[in-house]
């Protein structure tokens, strides 16, 4: 125990005197927090179609005015082929080509069977998916419309309605910081914990000191111990500044209770600094701890559900963010953030997250060998 | 002489193919001052990494203050101080922090943590300059320092590896003083050098060339033996011999 205090004062003595750790924790937050919600808005606006009215009814005209009149799209020309629309497409010029069959009209009054065809330029993929959803949206609106419209009789064969439920996961009026802020405070936690105790200890490596910390009679436990307190500290310190930014800046607080985001906090931390830990054992200078630190945050960030929803994702990607860490702690930070989940609505997370520290601890700890073989 | 502190028997490290350490046997006795000399790439610093515990033999038996290098190595640690090559103060720590952490770790009170750091200040003469991060000191203060610190437990070996490289010879000399006091109290010193001075300073050394001690005894039954007049003598004529050549 003694030992253990004289460790973690030379651990905070050496922190405090690194300006660029400190710039760091209060830095880092402050950025993520305030640039990252504003410009990461997922509406998309203003998306270029090109229609394609081989019909040229009134129905179709009808129906190319309300494509046309909505803010989401933009027609930028109407084409008399489909060649020439995907021409434009090609060109760069149309997001999201509309084809209205020839005998439209007739189709929908006398059958009220017909078909139309949406082509989306999918190199953008959000914006192709985006925009069909909302052409779609759109069409069935018109369909709604034309029957309300219709007699009775024509009412009585109009048949069974599609109704298509669409999950309001892209939903253009999410209120995008209040998605975004309690994801980037997960991610947050993230780098503070595994790039900082990753580099500190690697620093040792390089400058040397690690070798007189082990001809020291120095257990493994005290020194995984002593880099690993002040480094949950700082985590949860900037954690702390996050949610106050968050408040300050976009008005936003957990709905749920402080202490459940602490408690998660403390556990997670505990796996992410487990992960650094073993990265520095793994690695001999700060540029390798950089490197395979980066490799790892991108898995962490990408494949947590922070940008894109895991439910989205393919199953194979869905089953690697199934064994993702950070997955769960911005689920848990969202869950208390947005809809103030309580402890034990989390417990499976919970659980998630501790054995992830244990197993990451263990690594770190069986890794970590004061004398090489 | 009291009974042997470090003993080596055989003891040989291989790395892959390459033979580090060959065989060599020695024994230290309680507050010698042993030089070991080599060239470049001879196996010293091999050799004193396995004695302190940092690094398994392949082969062969050592044993520290009675404990054995294979399979004892954390006890050795307690008795043991070290100072490697690489410099390995916390330079961002000033002369009084990285005292009291050392002298924390090797289990000191605070009393008594306190009381060795103000005694090691006034040794050094470090008055003004306790309060200076370590980084701002020159080359032969931080080696003055650093061997206070690894003896700050009053071990029963120091390990020094080349502790006096790229300073004066006044530096060395008020270096070597402190070795002298520090056998004075009973602790055994184990050094490596490329001063051949330095080599002469000590009670015994053991030439190391290609991983095995080519001679060994004092430095100036040595010389005798080689019919030469100086150890640097004796070192070039068996260093010559050598065929592996370090950096």
């Amino acid at each position: 125990m003694q030992v253990l205090l004289y460790i973690l004062q030379k651990e905070f003595l050496l922190i405090f005197r690194d300006k660029t750790i400190l710039r760091l924790i209060f830095i880092m937050p402050l950025m993520q927090l305030l640039v990252i919600p504003l410009a990461a808005d997922y509406e998309v606006k203003h998306i270029a179609i090109a229609v394609v009215d081989l019909d040229h009814s009134s129905t179709s005209q009808r129906l190319t005015h309300k494509v046309g009149s909505s803010s989401y799209f933009q027609i930028i020309a109407t084409p008399h082929s489909y060649a020439e629309a995907t021409k434009l497409a090609e060109e760069g010029k149309a997001d999201i080509v509309l084809t209205i069959p020839p005998d439209f009209e007739r189709d929908l009054e006398t059958t009220g069977l017909t078909s139309l065809q949406l082509a989306a330029d999918a190199v953008d993929g959000v914006r192709a998916g985006l925009g069909t959803s909302y052409a779609l949206a759109m069409v069935r609106q018109f369909q709604a419309g034309m029957r309300s419209g219709a007699t009775s009789a024509d009412m009585s064969r109009a048949g069974p309605t599609i109704e298509v439920v669409s999950a309001n996961l892209y939903n253009p009026h999410i209120d995008y910081p209040k998605f975004m802020v309690p994801g980037l405070l997960a991610i947050l936690v993230t780098m503070v914990g595994a790039f900082l105790s990753a580099l500190n200890i690697v620093q040792e490596k390089e400058a040397g000191t690690i070798e007189q910390i082990n001809v020291t009679p120095i257990a493994k436990y005290q020194f995984i111990l002593g880099k690993l307190i002040p480094f949950w500290l700082l985590g949860l310190l900037s954690i702390t500044i996050g949610m106050l930014v968050g408040r300050v800046a976009f008005d936003l607080w957990p709905a749920g209770s402080l202490l459940t985001i602490y408690l998660f906090s403390a556990v997670y931390l505990i796996g992410v600094l487990g992960i650094g830990l073993f990265i520095s054992t793994l690695t001999e200078s700060q540029q390798q701890a950089t490197l395979i630190s980066f490799f790892f945050m991108m898995i962490f960030v990408l494949l947590s559900g922070l940008y894109t929803p895991i439910e989205s994702m393919p199953n194979w990607a869905q089953t690697i963010a199934a064994f993702n860490p950070p997955s769960y702690f911005v689920e848990v930070v969202r869950g208390v953030y947005i809809k103030g989940s309580e402890t034990r609505d989390l417990l499976p997370a919970l659980l998630r997250l501790g054995g992830f520290a244990l197993v990451f601890n263990l690594l770190a700890m069986w890794s970590y060998k004061k004398r090489s073989s | 002489m009291s009974e042997p502190v470090i003993v080596a028997e055989n003891l040989t490290r291989r790395f892959g193919d390459f033979t580090a350490v060959d065989a060599i046997s020695l024994e230290v006795s309680g507050g010698e001052i042993f030089g070991f000399l080599g060239a470049n790439g001879a196996g010293k610093t091999t050799a004193m990494r396995i004695f302190c515990g940092l690094l398994e033999p392949s082969s062969g038996r050592a044993s520290v203050a009675g404990f054995d290098a294979m399979t004892e190595p954390e006890k050795i640690k307690n008795e043991i101080g070290y100072m490697s090559q690489k410099f390995s103060l916390y330079s961002k720590l000033t002369v009084k922090e990285n005292i009291r952490f050392f002298a924390g770790v090797y289990g000191l009170s605070r009393k008594q943590a306190k009381e060795k750091t103000s005694e090691i200040v006034d040794q050094l003469g470090l008055a003004n300059t306790a309060d200076a991060l370590v980084t701002d000191l020159p080359l032969g203060w931080k080696q003055r320092i650093s061997f206070a610190v690894a003896t700050v437990h009053e071990p029963k070996v120091v390990f020094l590896d080349e502790p006096t490289g790229g300073v004066d010879p006044i530096v060395r000399r008020q270096f070597w003083d402190m070795i002298y006091e520090a056998a004075e109290r009973g602790i055994t010193v184990f050094v490596t050098t490329h001063y051949m001075d330095e080599a002469e300073y000590c009670d015994r050394i053991s030439i190391m060339v290609d991983g095995a001690i080519a001679a060994m005894g004092k430095p100036a039954d040595l010389c005798k033996q080689y019919a030469v007049p100086t150890i640097e003598d004796v070192f070039i004529s068996l260093a010559r011999k050598a065929t592996r050549h370090g950096d």
